[in-house]
């Protein structure tokens, strides 16, 4: 089976976000990147499909040339080779998902895994708008994945207050959510190993972006609100200012 | 002729959400400040027909409706090529949708077969000089981006739960009926059952009021004194990380940069200390109430209103408290 995973580098969840010169970007000073929390589940995934299917993984990244960090922790993890697509200028979502197409349809994988969205836009948009491109069907926010040797795939995918199944057939796209599985630790010797697995570099490939970012704001700051009391007895004017001033219930 | 702006309603068992009524009145909204005409789209089995004049309530006069047995279950590719057809053949320049689960797998699908840019979870929109400026959350909610489309077509998904739906205007959409060419090929593929356990259980994204519950609660057993606030309240139960990392919830309850971002009316924190990543994706709830035994808890930077005491005492109190005044 040929397997790909798509994966990101983001700020870690610790972050706190200031705003960078451009006025469009965050400052990255000072910034712990880590492979995006999702894309983990991805790997992992992967690496399950691999162990049941056999085949190869193929890990692929888009962005400067410090992607290839997550590359080698996801080759560390057990995938096999990596491609790094380099590229340092500002995409938007679709010009991502065309670069990527453009590599995956080279590679024909049966199977392709991205996380269920990447923490710095949280778009959640690969897994649909890559599989788009390619003319493959996808699900995302994926918590259970069956892949049948006929090539049939069933997946529970979570919705509002519950989750649904669907069916579909490979070659397909999963976006995996937290709680399709536990990813395993790089081993030691993963990590060794991952050190002489092969990475490819390449340009990435040129596409329009079809949005602009005007610019980028923090979140207006909240006037410090009013602690009621220590104990119970601040209970009866907490609902009063809830149900009088705030009128939420 | 006049622009286009078409809303996705989305429907699941024959039912409107209230974030699909949100996203009908405001694309209405739009189109009228852009002075273009507005329609719905509702996609489905024979229900379809029957509740799409419902959206009159809402801002639409009109309602065209896709409708087949095979359409009755979710299927993504089936849906994205609808809608597709659809914007296609009535040339239709904006498409709205909600940022539900459906919503968020659709959009980016439609958005490939039109060549569409497009924003997602958009919690404001504004038309500024003809254009539509849409302000989004990036990195959970840490920050926002104000942003543009620039190709022809142009899609937006709109949070839940923060544009008004509005009253109901009393008033009859008309419908009719839109013919899409469908084969198999087209539903790739399809959701053809949802799982029973958790049926029914209110979501934190769509909910008024959610309780979430924090590692002040020192063990899982004691979360029935969230469950039991929340129902009081009407309310969904949600969770802080450290406990769903515990394994004390589901993570389908996690609040935060990697759970769920949600923006109720009001939001309860049970001792929940407030890391950052947390804080994100909560804060733009409308009220936050912090119930924390640590004064100097991060919670209590965001929250509205505090009680800096001991949970175990006091949100009993506050259940019985409010079952006293909302005569539950």
């Amino acid at each position: 089976m040929k397997i790909a995973v798509c994966v990101n580098r983001v700020p870690d969840t610790e972050t706190k976000v200031k705003i960078g010169p451009d006025g469009k970007t965050i400052d990255k000073t000072g910034v712990n990147y880590i492979l995006n929390p999702y894309d983990e589940f991805a790997v992992e995934e992967a690496l399950r499909v691999k162990e049941k299917f056999g085949g190869e993984i193929i890990v692929i990244s888009l962005g400067g040339s410090e992607n290839v960090e997550v590359i080698r922790k996801s080759l560390a993890m057990g995938a096999d080779k990596g491609i790094l697509l380099k590229d340092d200028s500002q995409r938007d979502t679709f010009s991502i998902a065309k670069a990527l197409a453009e590599v995956l349809k080279e590679i024909s994988p049966d199977i392709i895994f991205f996380g269920k969205q990447s923490i710095d836009y949280d778009d959640q948009a690969m897994p649909s708008l890559v599989g788009e491109i390619l003319g493959i069907p996808s699900i995302t926010v994926v918590v259970k994945l069956e892949i049948n040797e006929d090539g049939t795939v069933i997946a529970e995918r979570e919705i509002e207050g519950g989750r649904e199944k669907v069916r579909g057939k490979l070659p397909i796209i999963i976006g995996a959510q937290r709680g399709l599985n536990e990813p395993r630790y790089p081993s030691l010797k993963g990590i060794m190993a991952a050190k002489s697995k092969p990475v490819e570099e390449r340009e990435a490939p040129k596409f329009e972006n079809k949005t602009e970012v005007i610019e980028m704001l923090l979140p207006p700051p909240k006037k410090p609100g009013r602690i009621l009391g220590t104990d119970a007895s601040a209970v009866p004017e907490l609902v009063r200012l809830l149900r009088e001033e705030a009128k939420v219930i | 002729m006049a622009m286009k702006v078409l809303t996705f309603a989305e429907q699941r068992e024959g039912r409107f959400k209230k974030s699909t009524f949100e996203a009908v009145r405001t694309g209405r909204k739009i189109a009228d400040e852009l002075s273009a005409e507005f329609y719905a789209l509702v996609i489905g089995d024979e229900n379809a027909e029957k509740i799409a004049p419902e959206l009159g309530n809402y801002g639409a006069d009109k309602v065209f409706v896709v409708q087949d047995q095979k359409l009755g279950q979710y299927s993504l590719t089936a849906y994205a090529k609808v809608i597709a057809d659809v914007i296609n053949k009535l040339d239709v320049e904006y498409l709205f949708m909600s940022a539900t689960s459906m919503g968020k797998e659709l959009a980016p699908r439609v958005a490939g077969k039109i060549e569409a840019g497009f924003a997602a979870d958009c919690t404001d929109l504004k038309v500024e000089n003809g254009e539509v400026i849409a302000t989004r959350p990036v990195y959970a909610g840490k920050a926002f981006i104000k942003m543009k489309i620039n190709s022809s077509k142009k899609i937006y998904t709109l949070r839940p739960n923060v544009f008004p739906a509005g009253e109901s205007d009393g008033k009859l959409a008309a419908v009719e009926k839109f013919n899409v060419d469908l084969t198999d090929d087209d539903f790739k593929v399809v959701a053809f059952e949802s799982v029973a356990s958790t049926k029914g259980k209110l979501d934190v994204t769509e909910a008024d009021i959610v309780v979430s519950g924090g590692r002040g609660l020192k063990a899982p057993e004691n979360f029935k004194l969230i469950e039991e606030l929340a129902e009081v309240l009407g309310a969904a139960v949600g969770a802080s990380r450290a406990v769903v990392d515990a394994g004390w919830r589901p993570h389908d309850e996690q609040v935060g940069q990697t759970g769920k971002t949600v923006s109720p009316k009001l939001y309860i924190a049970i001792g929940i200390s407030g890391a950052i990543q947390h804080l994100a994706g909560m804060s733009s709830s409308k009220v936050i109430v912090a119930i924390n035994k640590d004064k100097d808890a991060p919670i209590f930077q965001v929250a509205d209103y505090g009680i800096a005491g001991d949970l175990f005492e006091v949100v009993p109190a506050l259940t019985a408290e409010l079952k006293k005044v909302l005569g539950k």
